[in-house]
């Protein structure tokens, strides 16, 4: 084993081995109306603990992650490696990828080898470092396999063994098991665990980004928890569950839910009931949920046994829905002002109870209305429509409007959100052809027609 | 096993990796080892007969005897992979200059598209002329020329698809490499150039198919008072045609059939196998290609210990080690700066294309009029509705034939491969029996010529609406079954829209060939007699052969502006939409 830890006295840590200090980054053309991905993060990673970067999808985590790998420059602030000054900076961290990120044409040791070949390193050693993180990781035996020969499991253990083997004092993983299914995730956490816990990888610490609440109480020794408009640190957890966890514990199960309490947490900021989506007004960036997931949510939370008033975590569990799944439909039942999320909990409003009740042509007309008052950006679309004589737009005369918000990404993303509602709600329609908005003849003279195309 | 990318299993060199094994040779290593000296003595007589003094053409002038055909078709082949590998060399630098460099990207991806769908036959009697000049009284300058030609026909769409592979590198690789910080020469070996490799390899066969059209026709030309008939497959057809010998070209044709064959099975299909390693694909694929050679390769130990030598200069490229010289220097500019040299560097293409455009008007109109030239339009207007009715009779023929054989799996598997080869086939090899048949009869050139022009593109419809019509999704075959859908319904609701893409895909390729057979189809001999159909293909054709260079220039540019607007205006918008609406995945 060549993966030995440093013993040079001259690098005993004497601070954190990273120092994140009053890091920011803004995606954006224009100068002005940048979108604040990170806004003022500090950060420090000190020596053997395992932390957690938790939030909903855009709350900047993964920026954070790619900044202190080097990928990505900030826009503003200083990443520091305090006990690695004089070190390259690839040499100080690896990286664990979602997508596992393997070369399918090179084989698994000539995947594991990738690094050390970049760091030139001879190429008998090479071989001897490849085969000794391959033996570690469980995977002896396939070091002539393809990636394409092997489960999903089986590859993040060749990512795992790739970052390992060029002996990096941080270990970076970024969604690290959310590619693969329940029960190898699992054996897959639980090797990790227990190859961390008997020291047996050379590494002093891990920094992992979830959205996973469990995986991160089950993990970390502390737990970062991300606000997303812009992103920031909410909350620090610490986790002094001794190792291995259980995840019927009492006391586990209290920490899971204090923190779907603190996820769902209004901010002082975002104005009353605008949920937590970044920007404001017409430059809200929207999820894309259908109106087939909204409607089954809403109906979820009135039935039994729920009726009206659900836990978070018990109704993941029961839709299996992942928190990065459910948060943006809860959050879009929010918007429309169906719904309320508060300490951990979501509680129906008189007006997405009497959704619950109603047939289709009543929804329709329900959701029409709360879409005109509640989404900036919808009303924004039906009042330009209203204004021009044709009752037709361009959609890309939207699509520039809220580029100057955020990223051209959630541009897509948002418009699509407000093409579908619109659509469903006969607020106007889209020509997919043409890429146009416009009001259909019949509807805008007379009332809202009231075809039942469910 | 071969190329590229060390094999670490055996050890440190290629020979030692094999030879634990055991060097017993099997029946199969026989046969491999008597086929590959073979090659080589082939190459090596090729090459040295391409340097002889121009005068031995003239001494020993092309023959009509059967038993000089191999040797012909051997040199034919030959100048095709000089051709390929000098568009390789092309897609290397300038496709990865394109991707990686901004202001390169803004003058490089413009020029690609306008060349891909330029007539590249017009420009050899440039060429010609250059080459001949460079080297005066060798054979090298008339092997120079017809390399060229073969290299026009073949680099830009090679070049484009590299391009786009670069351009579409997985985001997560791509952090990957940043992450281990590979340098650039490492991140082009082991990400992108394996990522680009099997893109690459289809377009490089495509490329293929399409250059044995130009080679047989380069090899026989006239510019003026000069003819060159350069030994090959092309010139020995244009001697027969010459002598009215139908028996010749026969011969012809049917060498041309086994060589199209051969560098098929013995070239493509090994690479094909090869590069599907490096599919960007992480599941295992449900049909590898097959290749009888790739597998002989890999399973008879001498002959990978023979083709060991293939994948050195692979090793020699991961070998190299470039380090980067001095840290980077990260020069900050704001967007301002930035947007200004892009102005800058904008407006110095601008003058330069405008200099350029009143080079070539200013040669044009030194001895044209404009009466001319709007003649010059009309012969353009006579050749496009050439091509359209030609495209169009061989839609309605191929389509419903094509989607017939899609439908029925074993007969899409069978002739697939049969239209591919067809398609390679140099369409122009089989003219002299149309034109015979013409002049025995005598039709109309202005009607009759017209089919030649599609002769060889049409099989590019044929294909790509049997693979069309073979990815229709079983379910919505079940569906369409189930309710009945039958007669006009059936093709406009189901077959139609469905192999739509493919359909359009195969029809740019073959209008491209149309209008590119223009310049050899609307002018036609035999036996010394002149068949030509009022067009810019015989316009061109006859002012290239009396040698006025300045007329030649015009029907080119005029050629160019039908294609590219031609292009722009049906085939590109037909592409979008059917990408967009009626792709099925």
């Amino acid at each position: 084993m060549t993966l030995a830890e440093d013993t040079d006295p001259a690098l005993k840590p004497t601070g954190p081995l990273v120092s994140v200090r009053n890091v920011s980054h803004a995606y954006g053309k224009s100068q002005g109306a940048n979108l604040l991905v990170l806004d003022n993060v500090n950060l420090d990673l000190n020596d053997n603990e395992i932390v957690g970067l938790l939030g909903r999808s855009g709350s900047g985590k993964s920026t954070l992650l790619r900044s202190i790998s080097g990928l990505i420059k900030p826009t503003s602030g200083k990443i520091s490696f305090p006990n690695y000054e004089d070190q390259d900076h690839a040499t100080s961290v690896a990286m664990v990828f979602q997508t596992f990120a393997l070369f399918p044409w090179l084989t698994v040791q000539e995947n594991v080898e990738l690094g050390l070949e970049a760091l030139r390193t001879p190429a008998d050693e090479r071989r001897k470092r490849a085969l000794a993180a391959i033996d570690m990781i469980g995977l002896d035996g396939f070091e002539n396999a393809y990636p394409k020969e092997l489960s999903g499991g089986m590859r993040q253990r060749v990512g795992l063994a790739r970052a390992l083997v060029v002996d990096p004092s941080i270990l970076l993983m970024d969604e690290p098991f959310s590619a693969l299914d329940v029960l190898t995730a699992e054996t897959l956490r639980t090797d990790l665990l227990d190859l961390w816990c008997e020291g047996r990888m050379p590494i002093k610490s891990i920094l992992i980004v979830t959205h996973n609440i469990e995986e991160a109480v089950l993990m970390c020794d502390r737990i970062l928890v991300f606000s997303s408009n812009p992103g920031r640190i909410a909350s620090e957890i610490k986790v002094d569950l001794p190792q291995p966890r259980n995840r019927q514990d009492p006391a586990f199960r209290a920490l899971v839910e204090d923190i779907y309490t603190r996820m769902t947490a209004k901010t002082a900021t975002s104005p009353l009931g605008d949920g937590l989506f970044p920007g404001t007004g017409i430059g809200m960036v929207l999820p894309h949920v259908s109106t087939n997931t909204f409607s089954g949510l809403i109906e979820a939370v009135a039935a039994k046994p729920f009726m009206g008033k659900a836990d978070l975590p018990e109704l993941g569990a029961a839709l299996q829905l992942e928190v990065d799944e459910l948060f943006p439909i809860a959050e879009t039942l929010q918007l429309f002002r169906f719904a309320e999320l508060a300490g951990g909990d979501i509680k129906l409003t008189p007006a997405g109870r009497r959704y619950a009740e109603s047939e289709v042509d009543a929804r329709k007309q329900l959701f029409a209305k709360h879409l005109l008052a509640y989404v900036p950006l919808a009303s924004h679309i039906r009042r330009v429509l209203d204004d021009r004589p044709a009752h037709s737009a361009p959609a890309s005369r939207f699509r520039d409007e809220l580029e100057d918000f955020m990223s051209e990404e959630y541009a897509a993303e948002t418009l699509k959100a407000v093409t579908q509602w619109g659509r469903y709600a006969e607020t106007y329609a889209y020509d997919e052809n043409a890429d146009r908005f416009f009001i259909e003849e019949a509807e805008h003279d007379a009332e809202p027609a009231k075809t039942a195309a469910a | 096993m071969v190329f590229l990318f060390e094999d670490r299993r055996g050890g440190a060199t290629p020979l030692a990796r094999f030879l634990p094994a055991g060097v017993a040779p099997n029946r199969a290593d026989i046969v491999a080892f008597v086929m590959l000296t073979a090659l080589v003595v082939l190459i090596g007589h090729g090459a040295a007969q391409m340097v002889q003094p121009l005068s031995k053409l003239v001494i020993e002038p092309v023959s009509l005897d059967p038993a000089r055909l191999p040797e012909y078709a051997l040199r034919t082949t030959l100048r095709m992979f000089l051709g390929l590998g000098a568009s390789l060399i092309f897609t290397f630098v300038f496709a990865t200059l394109a991707a990686k460099s901004k202001k390169a990207e803004m003058v490089i991806v413009p020029m690609l598209d306008i060349l891909q769908s330029v007539p590249v036959l017009g420009f050899l009697t440039f060429t010609y002329a250059f080459f001949l000049s460079l080297f005066p009284g060798s054979q090298l300058g008339a092997e120079c020329a017809a390399v060229f030609l073969i290299f026009t026909s073949q680099a830009w769409n090679m070049a484009f698809s590299f391009y786009q592979s670069l351009r579409t590198i997985p985001n997560d690789l791509g952090e990957v490499s940043q992450q281990f910080g590979l340098s650039p020469w490492r991140r082009f070996i082991r990400l992108e150039l394996p990522f680009a490799t099997p893109a690459l390899v289809w377009n490089m066969m495509m490329s293929m198919s399409g250059a044995w059209f130009f080679v047989v026709v380069s090899e026989a030309f006239t510019v003026g008072k000069t003819t060159i008939t350069l030994p090959g497959i092309g010139s020995y057809i244009a001697v027969a045609e010459d002598h009215q010998d139908l028996r010749a070209v026969g011969y012809a044709v049917a060498v041309m059939g086994v060589v199209i064959l051969a560098y098929d099975q013995l070239f493509f299909r090994p690479i094909v196998a090869w590069a599907d390693k490096f599919r960007f694909e992480q599941t295992a694929s449900q049909e590898e290609p097959q290749s009888w050679l790739y597998n002989l390769i890999r399973r008879t130990k001498v002959m990978r210990m023979l083709a060991s030598p293939l994948s050195w200069p692979a090793m020699l490229l991961t070998k190299i080690d470039w380090k980067p010289r001095a840290p980077k220097i990260e020069i900050q500019i704001g967007p301002r700066t930035s947007q200004a040299i892009d102005t800058v560097w904008l407006g110095v293409i601008s003058v330069l294309v405008v200099v350029a455009v009143w080079f070539i008007g200013d040669f044009i109109m030194r001895t044209v009029t404009l009466d001319e030239v709007g003649k010059t339009f009309l012969f353009g207007f006579a050749t496009l509705a050439r091509v359209v009715v030609m495209i169009a009779i061989a839609s309605v023929i191929w389509v419903p034939i094509g989607v017939w054989i899609g439908l029925n799996p074993k007969w899409a598997e069978r002739l697939q491969p049969v239209a591919q080869f067809l398609a390679a086939f140099p369409a122009n090899v089989l003219f002299p029996f149309a034109v015979m048949l013409i002049a025995g009869l005598r039709l109309d050139p202005n009607i009759w010529l017209s089919p030649l022009m599609v002769l060889g593109a049409q099989w590019y419809i044929l294909f790509n609406v049997i693979a069309g019509a073979s990815a229709l999704p079983n379910d919505l075959k079940e569906a369409v079954s189930l309710f009945h859908v039958r007669s006009w319904q059936w093709w406009r609701r189901f077959a139609l829209p469905g192999i739509f893409p493919y359909y359009v895909t195969g029809a740019i390729t073959a209008s491209g060939g149309a209008w590119n057979a223009s310049m050899v189809a609307e002018y036609v001999t035999w036996g010394g007699k002149h068949f030509e159909a009022t067009g810019l293909g015989s316009y061109m054709a006859q002012q290239s052969a009396d040698g006025d260079y300045h007329r030649v220039a015009l029907a080119v540019v005029v050629m160019s502006l039908f294609v590219v607007l031609f292009n722009r205006l049906l085939w590109r918008p037909l592409y979008r939409f059917g990408e967009r609406r009626l792709r099925i995945d």
